[in-house]
């Protein structure tokens, strides 16, 4: 199945997300970002997927956001559902929701520091040691 | 030595005081007399409405209550996350009214593994490995929605009969989830037996996924090119053996649930989750289904040469916890009618791609070439490149959409690996059809929408 | 037959510690794929009740075994440790699963490696997920360990 695929700048956003609702699409599936850490200009791409059920269609909507300061509409007055969406990407990369009813963590603790799935964020692993690990008696 | 008896107990007294106890009289005897039959009275002939009430047949209240109270009534409960009917560690803050609960707040997250960022650490050969711990009662849909994506960024079709085994594994796999779907909610109601029973049923599914993939759970079996293995010898007895057993049992849990009154008074005209709510939120699966829209990816978006079988979408259109329930069980029928043909129209012919790039040689051959030996050792320590690019594919889970969006950069691992957890949506739904209802009912919508935690917080 | 003149014998370490392995309660703590197996281990196949053992109890107030079936997270870490200290004396600790024991495969920021960190681990089962013989050997090796060991702890 082919799923329509645009590209829009953070400006047209929220009346692109108010067109495309207009034109049927009753559910949005899914929102997530993309970090181009050291590859593209500007950093951050937010991919929001919509899905309309009376016509059978998808469509992909990509956001390139602002570098300078990281914030963008958010659409949870159209759809409800980008609720948790929206928060999960604050949480993850620190995209802000402008007016966005309960912009908070969501899956990380509150006092966590850094927004894990950025590309400068180290994924935490321990190393393993196999060789010259201090002896347990 | 004399050993001199200790009698405790003088069991001639303990008889009389029985008897005293059992005829009311000190003569002893048990002549009792016969009933005085006035005592007993008949009950009084009850109008139809009345009797359909108490059979559950017809519900009255629906238990909404909206009148106002003033603030200092109220007060905030915390429920979870260590709760055993919060289907996990799921935390709900929940303002009460009395009995009422007036606003929830689910807190999620005590169980975020950290998995999209694994996933960027583990080539497309391993990537099946992560996504299956996911949500842990459909692991092979997880697998098989993460090689779907990567297959559709190759641009490789798997041979038919991997393509008949995957749908044959996870229209099992949705039989042994709804199962515990139905236990685990049975329980939380209060019918324990249905705990029992669905833990039961889902053992025999699970003896053929270990027969098969090795484990019980998260099986890493399906995988980019096709399956890791294929069915073993004698699969299709078992697998008789499951169509024959499941709707024997199934019907037990009709006998015992369906028209239980005591069932259908607890959960009827409770939650009620309309289609418009169900679009709003994002909510899909069984409750967009019970809410009485036909929408089911396996029909519309079909995956995997699944639209060669003949099955049916059940639709209810009360969208209360009730009918979320029974379309569970119906859906179960409806997968068993996959498995039965997919079993009678099993292709024959390879169960992974001929790619030598993708899927590793079989172990036979290494012995004997060079050239596998090489290809084997390449495929285990650097996995394969996938071209540049992104795809978002969904298949029908048992909760709903799954989805999973990869973005490639043309190395093995990826750049980003999202999954859209069907449960992660589906839970704010509960907000909605927890409002305005009783505490008590809180357990039923929770087990109703049936999120997965794993699921939910990756 | 037994009747109220019998008398038996023994020491009270031996009475003590063979009360405590009869009927361990274990307290309710599934956090992820393990817990799943964890209550297939409760039901009716494999029926933990034939250890006394079946009685999965919420409050961590009426429970000496808390079985951590699944991966912990850092923000699950804090209830997990309060949860152990609400328990009464004495109290064990099973790790079920790769999770719990180590981080398993999932050596990243957000899990704890290894629940061994926040609370002293009695028996470790190892598997991803581990199978319900597998959790219930662990079980008898905690009442082994038990039955050879010291009572006051
Ligand atoms: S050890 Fe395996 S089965 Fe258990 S919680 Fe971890 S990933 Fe899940």
């Amino acid at each position: 199945m082919n799923t329509e695929v645009i590209t829009i700048s953070s400006e047209d956003y929220k009346e692109t997300i108010t067109n495309i609702k207009k034109d049927g699409f009753q559910m949005m599936v899914d929102l997530t970002a993309v970090d181009w850490f050291r590859k593209r200009e500007p950093r951050f791409e937010l991919v929001v997927q919509f899905l309309s059920v009376s016509k059978n269609l998808r469509k992909t909507v990509k956001v390139i956001i602002n570098d300078e300061n990281l914030s963008i509409p958010t659409i949870t007055d159209l759809y409800p559902g980008a609720n948790f969406y929206e928060r999960e990407v604050f949480d993850m990369f620190g995209i802000e929701f402008e007016n966005h009813p309960d912009m908070t963590r969501i899956l990380m603790p509150d006092d966590w520091i850094g927004h894990p799935l950025r590309k400068n964020y180290g994924s935490g692993r321990i190393p393993v040691q196999f060789k010259n690990a201090p002896k347990v008696d | 030595m004399k050993s001199k008896k200790i009698n405790r107990y003088n069991l001639k007294a303990l008889k009389k005081k029985f008897e005293f106890w059992a005829t009311n009289s000190e003569e002893g005897g048990w002549s009792i007399s016969s009933t005085d039959e006035g005592s007993q009275k008949m009950l009084e002939v009850e109008d139809e409405k009345k009797v359909k009430i108490q059979t559950g047949t017809e519900i009255i209240d629906d238990f909404v209550v909206d009148e106002d109270s003033s603030d200092d009534e109220r007060m905030i409960i915390n429920m979870g996350p260590q709760h055993p009917s919060t289907h996990g560690v799921l935390r709900l803050q929940a303002e009460l009214e009395g009995e009422i609960v007036r606003r929830v707040k689910p807190v999620i997250g005590y169980l975020h593994t950290g998995m999209e960022k694994t996933g960027e650490e583990l080539n497309y050969f391993q990537g099946p490995t992560n996504t299956t711990r996911m949500d842990y009662l459909s692991p092979l849909f997880n697998e098989l929605v993460f090689s779907l994506t990567t297959e559709k960024l190759i641009g490789i079709e798997v041979p038919d009969r991997a393509k008949a085994i995957r749908i044959l594994m996870t229209e099992l796999n949705r039989i042994s989830s709804h199962l515990v779907a139905l236990a685990t909610g049975g329980m939380d109601i209060g019918a324990l037996s249905m705990m029992i029973f669905g833990f039961r049923e889902r053992e025999h599914i699970l003896n053929f996924f270990e027969k098969t993939t090795g484990l019980r759970m998260n099986h890493n079996y399906i995988r980019p090119g096709g399956v890791a293995a294929d069915l073993p010898d004698g699969w299709q007895k078992d697998i008789e053996d499951i169509i024959q057993l499941i709707p024997e049992k199934l019907k037990d849990y009709d006998d015992m649930l369906l028209d239980n009154p005591i069932w259908k008074g607890r959960l009827q005209n409770v939650g009620i989750l309309t289609t418009e709510e169900c679009f709003a939120y994002g909510i899909t699966g069984p409750s967009l289904r019970a809410s009485g829209f036909d929408w089911d990816l396996r029909k519309s978006q079909p995956y995997s040469g699944i639209e060669k079988f003949n099955f049916d979408v059940p639709v209810l259109s009360e969208g209360d916890v009730f009918a979320r329930w029974r379309i569970k069980v119906l859906e179960i029928f409806e997968s068993l009618k996959i498995v039965e043909q997919v079993m009678y129209q099993m292709p024959k012919g390879p169960y992974k791609i001929q790619d030598k790039k993708i899927t590793p040689p079989p172990r036979k051959r290494l012995d004997e070439s060079m050239e596998a030996l090489i290809h084997h050792f390449k495929i285990y320590t650097e996995g394969f490149k996938v071209p540049e690019g992104d795809a978002y594919v969904a298949i029908e889970s048992p909760r709903g959409e799954l989805g999973c969006y990869i973005v490639s950069d043309g190395t093995a691992k990826p750049y980003r690996m999202h999954v859209r957890g069907p449960s992660f949506c589906n839970l704010q739904g509960l907000p909605i059809i927890m409002t305005d209802s009783p505490i008590a009912d809180a357990v039923a919508a929770i087990a109703s929408l049936d999120p997965v935690i794993g699921d939910v917080d990756r | 037959m037994f009747t109220p003149d019998n008398i038996l014998t023994t020491t009270i370490d031996k009475a003590v510690r063979w009360s405590r392995t009869q009927s361990m309660w274990p307290v309710t703590f599934g956090l992820a794929c393990c817990a799943i197996e964890m209550m297939a281990a409760g039901s009716a196949k494999y029926d933990l009740a034939r250890y006394g053992m079946e009685v999965f109890r919420a409050s961590p107030r009426q429970a000496d075994l808390m079985i951590v079936a699944g991966r912990v997270s850092q923000k699950m870490a804090p209830v997990l440790r309060q949860v152990y200290d609400q328990m009464a004396d004495p109290k064990w600790v099973i790790a079920m699963g790769a999770c719990s024991s180590t981080g398993g495969m999932f050596n990243n920021y957000a899990l704890v490696q290894g629940v061994d960190h926040i609370v002293p681990v009695d028996i470790y089962v190892p598997g991803c997920p581990p199978g319900p013989q597998s959790l219930m050997h662990g079980i008898l090796t905690l009442h082994q360990k038990i039955m050879d060991g010291e009572i006051n702890r």
